[in-house]
């Protein structure tokens, strides 16, 4: 492998790519064109991906959402039709009897009119725990979320989102430590976040209190509102969805088959439908940027065997003068490996500045059609390492095809 | 240095072969300066290539520097031909896109040596022949005449046994002929076994000997007297 640290190699190489520049650009760009397509659309499949995942992203992608209704069927002494309300006391069963569970958070909902100074507005105003953020990740801009201590004191403190800020507060105030009035009651605020695209209770924001402050400022005793219930990556949502409304058909005395006493949505069945899509959409994105690929190694052994057929006579003059069959061959091959690395690098590089384009143009904000689109750096690794690689068993074709001429042939080429 | 016995070689055309070299006897002997005559389809390039290890003879014995040369693979070839053989061609066979002292440079660089070394070889011999100052052209920079001095420099770079000229003079006009010949007799007179091939009555009279082919066989095999030629 010496000859590969030889200067005298790599000048020779250069001196005859140099002297074809236009071979070596029509095989730079065909090979270049195959991996910066691979860039381009790997990052697109990225970006389209990150745009699925902003929408879910700030929920767990494993949850369903359990509330009560009436119930459709008699059931020991009660009539159809009675109306149920989940408990406090329903958690702890859920908790300690169904496998699987990570989080189950709890949750109360009204509407109401906030007020700030002379501005108001009316917004979703929910009553949670601390644990809303682990199932619903709450991107904070300014202060925290709703806290152990704030349940616990049921304090009079909010979370708002920022579309609540743009609502209530005057541009470039600070909100955090001011007070906005729900009810005519005063909440601190003490933190903000930025909105996310699913789940918000209404289209004119969220107001988080906590849920023992909301229990007691609308009078809802030990009642919950609907509780998130999050499941270990492991275990099948729909499973637990089914198990945690067959305990609470038990726990609230209804008929084990009133399928309508308890409603809920499974919001991991809708991800896992869209994932379907995104993992389609990744196979075809990988099938055709191997495809190109192939295609452009193709074009490289296909340029260098022309090449080889042009070149014959300088392949003869070299032969007569004493070069191994060997030595021609790894010029070749060389050369070809050569051209594959600096073509791929280039399309790795503009495949690059395209996606920083697409970033740029089209890739920020809520609106955004792509969201970061981005690739891994070892998976283009290896595409430009599988590329090389085949690159030099192509060029083995042509090599072989150079050795075959003999070099008396190739020197009656005129 | 050169010995050629009951040599044949033919080619196949189609269904039928074509006969080319029908039995040569030859002995050329080190320091020699050999021209083989013949008019165009007498076998004389064909020999040439045979002697020159581009191709391969199907019948006889061939020994090069007392070597038989049999069976030998491409590998062999080119090894034989970088030590013992310098090429000089009709059309130069110069790489276009490498300078001068690049192209003399070419076959040592086939040699393993050093490149400093191989610049230095190189400039010695392009001084040789008169074109130190051109180190640095390209060949579509020089003349034909230039062109071919080259050619005879890098043939001669490695310090071969045998300079093998084919037609040598075969693309220049007489005046500069008349400089490359001068050029191959100077390098005879060092020592060195010259082997030309031409068609030229002339140009075959200004070297030692001459073997004139035709239809594949040696019709005559006669020293040149050095009387006349004076």
């Amino acid at each position: 492998m010496k000859f590969l640290f030889d200067k005298d190699t790599w000048q020779e190489i250069y001196s005859s790519i140099r002297k074809n520049k236009m071979r070596t650009g029509i095989t730079i760009v065909g090979v270049m064109w195959g991996i910066f397509l691979l860039v381009v659309l790997l990052g697109a499949a990225r970006g389209v991906e990150n745009n699925f995942n902003k929408l879910f992203g700030n929920f767990a992608t494993n949850s369903v959402f359990v509330w009560a209704q009436r119930t459709s069927e008699p059931f020991k002494g009660f009539q159809e039709g009675k109306s149920l309300s989940l408990k406090m006391t329903d958690l702890e069963h859920i908790k300690n009897e169904i496998k699987g569970l990570e989080f189950v958070v709890p949750r109360h909902q009204t509407q109401a009119m906030a007020i700030n100074n002379f501005k108001s507005g009316t917004f979703g105003i929910f009553g949670d725990y601390p644990t809303l953020d682990k199932v619903q990740k709450k991107d904070l801009v300014y202060g925290r979320f709703i806290n152990d201590n704030d349940i616990k004191e049921k304090k009079k403190v909010c979370v708002i989102e920022e579309e609540i800020y743009k609502q209530l507060f005057d541009k470039e105030e600070y909100p955090i430590g001011t007070y906005i009035k729900i009810n005519d009651i005063n909440y601190n605020v003490v933190g903000m976040y930025k909105q996310g695209q699913v789940g918000s209770g209404g289209p004119q924001g969220n107001i988080h209190i906590p849920f023992t402050t909301f229990q007691q400022v609308y009078n809802r005793g030990n009642t919950i509102g609907w509780m998130m219930i999050t499941g270990k990556p492991e275990f099948d949502i729909s499973q637990i969805e089914a198990d945690v409304k067959l305990l609470l058909r038990n726990l609230h005395k209804v008929h084990p088959e009133d399928e309508r006493a308890f409603g809920s949505f499974n919001l991991g069945e809708r991800i896992a439908q869209v994932t379907g899509f995104l993992t389609g959409m990744q196979f075809l994105t990988w099938f055709v940027g191997i495809a190109t690929l192939i295609a452009g190694v193709f074009a490289i052994g296909n340029i260098l065997l022309i090449t080889v057929k042009e070149r014959t006579k300088e392949i003869g003059i070299r032969r007569a003068l004493g070069a191994k069959p060997w030595e021609i061959k790894r010029q070749i091959i060389l050369e070809s490996v050569f051209l594959t690395t600096i073509a791929g690098a280039l399309g790795i590089i503009f495949g690059g500045l395209v996606l920083m384009l697409i970033d740029s143009t089209i890739g920020q904000g809520p609106e955004a059609a792509l969201t970061n689109p981005t690739v891994n750096i070892p998976v283009i690794l290896i595409a430009a390492g599988a590329l090389i690689v085949f690159g030099t068993l192509i060029g083995l074709i042509p090599a072989q095809t150079a050795v075959s001429i003999r070099p008396i042939e190739a020197l009656r080429e005129e | 240095m050169i010995k050629i016995e009951k040599l044949h070689k033919s080619y196949p055309i189609g269904k039928d072969s074509l006969h080319v070299l029908k039995g040569l006897d030859l002995h050329i002997k080190e320091g020699e300066f050999v021209s083989i005559m013949g008019s165009s389809g007498s076998g004389k390039s064909t020999l040439l290539n045979i002697v020159g290890l581009l191709d391969n003879h199907d019948e006889g014995n061939y020994y090069l520097n007392g070597q038989l040369i049999e069976n030998l693979d491409e590998k062999k070839a080119a090894i034989l031909r970088n030590k013992f053989l310098g090429f000089v061609f009709q059309s130069f066979n110069l790489i276009t896109y490498k300078n001068a002292l690049e192209n003399v440079a070419l076959p040592l660089y086939y040699q393993g040596m050093a490149r400093k070394e191989r610049q230095e070889v190189a400039l010695q011999y392009l001084d040789k022949v008169g074109l130190k100052d051109w180190a640095n052209h390209l060949p579509s920079e020089l003349s034909g005449g230039q062109k071919q001095r080259v050619a005879i420099a890098r043939a001669l770079a490695t310090k071969p046994k045998v300079v093998l000229a084919d037609e040598p003079t075969g693309a220049l006009d007489s005046t500069t002929s008349e400089s490359v010949m001068e050029l191959l007799k100077e390098i005879n007179n060092e020592g060195m076994t010259v082997f030309v091939i031409t068609h030229e009555e002339d140009i075959a009279e200004q070297t030692d000997r001459i073997v004139r082919l035709k239809d594949g066989v040696i019709i005559s095999d006669e020293r040149v007297d050095k009387t006349v030629k004076a």
